[in-house]
């Protein structure tokens, strides 16, 4: 089992079940939880950054054109961005298509 | 050299607790707790004892600060019972779960309603599930020998659990009794200081008591679960080594005149002692009645019980408390679990005896002892009888 995920044997976990290793949180890939991804449609952004500050993780950056992009390992795909984005930048597309 | 003195039972924990030499105490009072913790809050203002008292505002705060002070390396102990208890409740499950080795002594009384401050068992059974090992004390000295064993037990690099030391309220913790006091050469033979297996540590930062998701949280409780049974095998060698240097040996079921007994009483704290007296009488009497006394009460000593109740015919289990739940009381339901593989079982009938101080005399013990003869010989199944009830 992987232990980076804490999925592990009983026997396995730190005593009173801690977390003996800072910052471990970001080895957990929360992105398999989605079901629909974000979409942005740069022609009508206007770098605002709504969308990275009330994404629930922390999951946009901006590149070196000021535009805002998700780490998809993270992104669990909840859909805030799109609703918060004054501009109507973000849709929300189905995984599958 | 240990000192033999009269002492009120409750002053004898308080000196139990500065000779193991606590680094926190956190506590909130309640009686008929309150005898302790008052007397340690003296010991540390008179400088006899090197440790933070912290007079929180309420029990829960009481065993939250606890867990904090416990988590951070800090020997840590505190005192409660009965409703300050039910208050700290929701942090007494996560001592265990944190495996934070928090000594406690609860002073036992009933719980309200109808208001009570007086003595039973009710509120040890209220947290008999919380995971804490638990012991019990019959008098003074066990009183203050079970809270030296509970320091050394919890602290156990092999055990680290919180540990309850459940002693009689008022008919325990307010007698003077003749109480041989250790000196604290003894003590310190007998306790190592604590060496934390992980604590909260600026220089080595870890987490304690995160969110365990459903992937995280069966294996957490089935770690926790296999700690409380591996308890034991400590629980007896601190026992032994006690012995071994004070002279006063412990065991987990306690027996008295059990040889070639038909009839079993089993009981837990301080009324055992006139049970004794009971069976003594009993025994005059030409009687086959023996005496099981339970001084653990969690882990349950499963093997130890059924080894000293095994081949007799009948068992009066008595409670001090009542289970709501139309089956009596919740020792005696435990007894019969625990009898339910046994190829011969005893027959069991279960006494509800001494709610909330009401007195247990030596003739109720014969009258049970009786009662369960009787019923046995009438056949009657799962019953129970609350003792001295006016109809
Ligand atoms: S969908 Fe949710 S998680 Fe994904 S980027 Fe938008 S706000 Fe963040
Ligand atoms: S909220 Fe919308 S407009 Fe603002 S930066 Fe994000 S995508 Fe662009």
């Amino acid at each position: 089992m992987a232990k980076e995920t804490g999925i592990v044997s009983w026997k396995d976990l730190a005593l009173g079940c801690s977390i003996v290793k800072p910052g471990s949180s970001a080895e957990l890939k929360t992105g398999d939880w989605r079901s629909q991804r974000p979409v942005t449609d740069y022609e009508k952004c206007v770098q605002c950054g709504q969308c990275y500050i009330f994404c629930p993780d922390m999951v946009f950056t901006q590149n070196e054109l000021g535009f805002y992009q998700p780490n998809m390992f993270y992104c669990k795909g909840c859909g805030i961005c799109a609703r918060e984005c004054p501009a109507d930048a973000i849709s929300m597309v189905e995984e599958s298509e | 050299m240990a000192k033999r003195v009269g002492i009120e039972v409750s002053l004898a924990i308080s000196e139990a607790v500065k000779l193991a030499n606590v680094d926190v105490i956190a506590a909130y009072p309640i009686t008929p707790q309150t005898h302790i913790v008052e007397h340690l809050s003296e010991l540390v203002a008179d400088g006899h004892l090197d440790a933070e008292f912290i007079p929180v505002e309420s029990e829960h705060s009481a065993m939250s600060t606890c867990c904090g002070s416990s988590a951070s390396g800090a020997r840590t102990y505190t005192a409660t019972c009965s409703q300050g208890q039910a208050l700290m409740l929701e942090i007494c499950y996560i001592a265990p779960a944190l495996r934070l080795p928090i000594v406690m002594t609860v002073a036992n009384r009933s719980l309200s309603g109808p208001i009570s401050i007086w003595n039973d068992h009710s509120d040890m059974m209220m947290s008999r599930d919380t995971g804490w090992i638990q012991t019990v004390a019959e008098n003074g000295q066990e009183a203050f020998d079970l809270t030296l064993h509970a320091f050394r037990v919890a602290e156990d690099p092999r055990v680290l659990l919180p540990t309850i030391v459940n002693v009689d309220g008022f008919t325990l913790t307010h007698v003077i009794e003749p109480i041989e006091i250790l000196d604290q050469k003894e003590v310190d033979r007998y306790l190592p200081p604590y060496q934390p297996q992980m604590r909260l540590d600026p220089t080595n930062p870890v987490s304690i008591g995160p969110v365990g998701m459903p992937e995280v949280y069966t294996e957490a409780k089935k770690a926790q679960d296999e700690a409380i049974k591996g308890a034991k095998q400590v629980i007896l060698e601190a026992w032994q080594e006690f012995g071994d240097m004070f002279g006063r040996y412990y065991k987990p079921v306690e027996t008295y005149r059990t040889d070639g007994a038909e009839t079993l009483l089993v009981t837990m704290g301080s009324l055992s002692e006139t049970a004794m007296i009971a069976v003594d009488q009993m025994r005059t009497d030409g009687k086959n009645v023996g005496l099981v006394r339970l001084r653990l009460f969690r882990p349950f000593p499963f093997e130890e019980f059924l080894a000293a109740v095994r081949g007799v015919k009948q068992i009066a289990v008595m409670d001090r408390a009542l289970g709501l739940n139309g089956a009596g009381g919740p020792l005696a339901t435990e007894v019969k679990a625990a009898l339910y593989d046994e190829p011969e079982r005893p027959y069991i009938w279960n006494y509800v005896a001494g709610l909330a101080g009401r007195d247990v005399t030596i003739e109720n013990f014969v009258e049970m002892a009786d009662g369960v003869e009787a019923a046995a010989a009438d056949g009657v199944r799962q019953g129970y009888t609350i003792i001295n009830v006016r109809e």
